[in-house]
């Protein structure tokens, strides 16, 4: 009799696993930028979904592209295109990683309130995170040494930056590498001679933190990623391409997404997912735009 | 309760010392011939049991002794894969472009130089330990210094100076200091520390290698103090009456005889620190800035070994060129502490030998 209602038990068991497996535990991991925003669509998928359970973690783009190959994730997220040398790891791993475009950020350049520079060219934010520059006084501020802000070398900040304000040039050794952009919005508003860098998302909010336009070339206009209220963001100059600094989000997986993953990608390039990015202070996908490549 | 009978004085003494690892086997062969000559009086089962405790107790060692080889192996297995890779050169300095910015033109000119760098995430990644070993040392030594002045103070109080009722007190509320979890030390640093130092040094840097040395320094206190205070119970009692017999003030005892004596174990104290110094972690990543410079001024952002690895691991693919090259700073870091271990381990012998006299 015991035996028989423990074979029960058993089987029972056996279910559930099945049952588990089942409804798909979707494990996300990556860029630190797009942690908040990748928290609230699971938030609100889960809500949608009662089926779905979503875990989601940071660590930088490095480390989630990382565990993507490793197979400890399921989706990547990442605030930059994945690298020639990961693309050969997943290769050699028998891994085809497929690449979504979820949304886009713009970086700004910040500098502390007191600070009495309002814009930078291209060249001259280069030229300060090259050691080219340093002091102020150069810029047109006072004779101060300037402090900078940088990340750590796994996010995807550090890397967009390098290559496309950089020019693929190495930061000056002396940049202090923050454990994320919020870091660095707390070190900048502290710090009347620093300068930081990250999405504009964490500065919004930052009463000490002075957002700098930037200029493409010497001629060309002072543009700022902020709309005229000064609250949120002004999306034409991001498309536009009028604002240099901007990038692409991405979600990256193993093969085509299907299932659910597949389901949770498609409603986060839809309409209800890209009305959340906007909420947060990201920009959403251009109509129009081919979000799936 | 101060009286020892001097085979009590030197077992408490061989405590003080047994952290370093060397001294401890010898203390456990001390009474095993006592053991044996009980053995006769013993049951055959009474015996087999001790037997079969004292072989658990012989796997449980080996197992510790095991572990530290199979670490020692993997280590250095991946962390010499390295040179694969990396020329052994690259590991001091490599060729670094420089910009020069023309602000006239808004255009930038190029030079090439050797230069001391850690950049690991580069088209031609660097992988100079100068900086690193620099920083590490910058943060462990004021740290240390801090800590064994620190710690010196309070071992003495609590060894010479301190009621019993004080002293119950007191020490396990330095110990609790140890207990705190170094992430929130280092969080203060970083929130409330750095700018008070900053404040009242005006220094460029708001964190840097100072503000970590304070933080590391408190992880390190309650270490130090609680071994200086070992060391100085363990100095035999008949050495203080003499002195007093002498017309010896306190002071003197305390500052001529008895710290003199227990100086081999108060060195050991320092030593083990400056070990816990080296290897902390997260104090240094949250409050040094981690910047890889090579400087000796206190006050620059730093960025220590540990850091690096801690920072940089979680995001470099399993076997590439930044994956090895982290292993091979593992594997130095290693080395260096194995090494201060072993030195103060002789240095310890060494004057014992001499105190014996």
């Amino acid at each position: 009799m015991r035996s028989k209602s423990l074979l029960v038990l058993v089987f029972l068991g056996f279910l559930a696993c099945g049952g588990a497996a089942d409804a798909k535990n979707i494990t996300v991991k990556g860029s630190d930028t797009m942690v908040l925003l990748a928290q609230r669509w699971a938030e609100k998928y889960m809500e949608k979904h009662s089926d779905a359970s979503i875990q989601v973690t940071g660590g930088g783009s490095g480390t989630g592209i990382a565990a993507l190959l490793n197979g400890t994730t399921d989706i990547a997220t990442s605030s930059r295109p994945i690298k020639a040398a990961e693309m050969k790891t997943a290769r050699e791993g028998g891994i085809n990683t497929f690449e979504t475009k979820v949304a886009m950020d713009a970086l700004s350049v910040v500098v502390h309130k007191d600070n009495p520079v309002n814009e930078l060219t291209m060249n001259q934010v280069k030229a300060i995170y090259t050691g080219a520059i340093n002091s102020w006084k150069d810029l047109g501020g006072p004779p101060k040494a300037i402090v900078r802000y940088s990340r750590e070398s796994n996010s995807g900040t550090y890397v967009f930056f390098k290559e496309h304000v950089l020019g693929n040039q190495d930061y000056a050794p002396d940049c202090q590498n923050m454990p994320g952009t919020a870091a660095v919005a707390t070190a900048v508003a502290k710090d009347p001679a620093a300068i930081g860098f990250g999405g504009v998302a964490y500065f919004l909010s930052q009463p000490d933190v002075k957002i700098l336009k930037i200029k493409k070339e010497r001629d060309s206009p002072a543009i700022t990623p902020v709309a005229a209220d000064g609250k949120s963001l002004n999306f034409e100059v991001v498309y536009s391409g009028e604002y240099p600094i901007a990038r692409d989000l991405f979600c990256y997986t193993t093969g085509k997404p299907a299932g659910q993953v597949g389901a949770f990608l498609s409603w986060i390039v839809g309409p209800e997912g890209q009305a959340i990015a906007d909420e947060l202070g990201y920009i959403p996908l251009a109509k129009g735009q081919a979000a799936v490549k | 309760m101060k009286i020892d009978v001097p085979g009590k004085v030197e077992g408490a003494r061989i405590g003080v010392v047994a952290p370093l690892g060397m001294a401890a086997p010898r203390a456990s062969a001390r009474p095993a011939p006592a053991a044996s000559g009980a053995d006769l009086r013993l049951r055959g089962g009474r015996r087999l049991r001790e037997r079969a405790i004292e072989l658990f107790l012989l796997a449980n060692g080996s197992a510790a002794v095991l572990i530290i080889g199979l670490i020692f192996v993997f280590l250095f297995k991946e962390g010499l894969a390295a040179f694969r890779d990396i020329q052994p050169i690259q590991f001091i300095g490599g060729q670094e472009n420089t910009p020069t910015y023309d602000p006239e033109l808004d255009t930038f000119t190029e030079t090439r130089q050797f230069a001391l760098v850690w950049q690991p995430v580069s088209d031609s990644p660097k992988y100079s330990l100068l900086p690193l070993l620099n920083g590490s040392l910058l943060v462990a030594l004021p740290a240390t210094l801090i800590s064994t002045v620190i710690g010196l103070l309070v071992g003495i109080y609590l060894a010479e100076l301190a009621r019993a009722r004080v002293r119950e007190l007191a020490k396990p509320a330095i110990e609790l200091l140890a207990g705190i979890p170094t992430v929130i030390i280092g969080f203060i640093m970083l929130t409330v520390v750095a700018s008070l130092v900053q404040s009242i040094t005006h220094s460029h840097f708001r964190l840097n290698a100072f503000v970590g040395a304070l933080g590391v320094s408190l992880v390190i206190i309650p270490v130090v103090a609680s071994l200086t205070e070992d060391a100085l119970r363990a100095v035999p009692e008949p050495l203080r009456l003499a002195s007093y017999g002498l017309g010896a003030t306190r002071w003197q005892t305390v500052s001529r005889v008895v710290v003199p004596a227990a100086v081999s174990g108060i060195t050991a104290a320092g030593i083990l620190g400056f070990g816990r110094a080296l290897g902390e972690t997260m104090i240094v990543l949250m409050a040094t800035g981690n910047a890889a410079l090579i400087t000796g001024n206190i006050l620059s952002s730093v960025r220590t070994m540990t850091a690096t690895i801690a920072a940089e691991l979680g995001a470099v693919a399993r076997g590439s060129e930044q994956y090895h090259a982290l292993f091979f700073v593992g594997a130095t870091l290693f080395t260096i502490t194995f090494m201060f271990n072993l030195t103060a381990e002789v240095i310890v012998a060494r004057m014992r030998r001499r105190l014996r006299m």
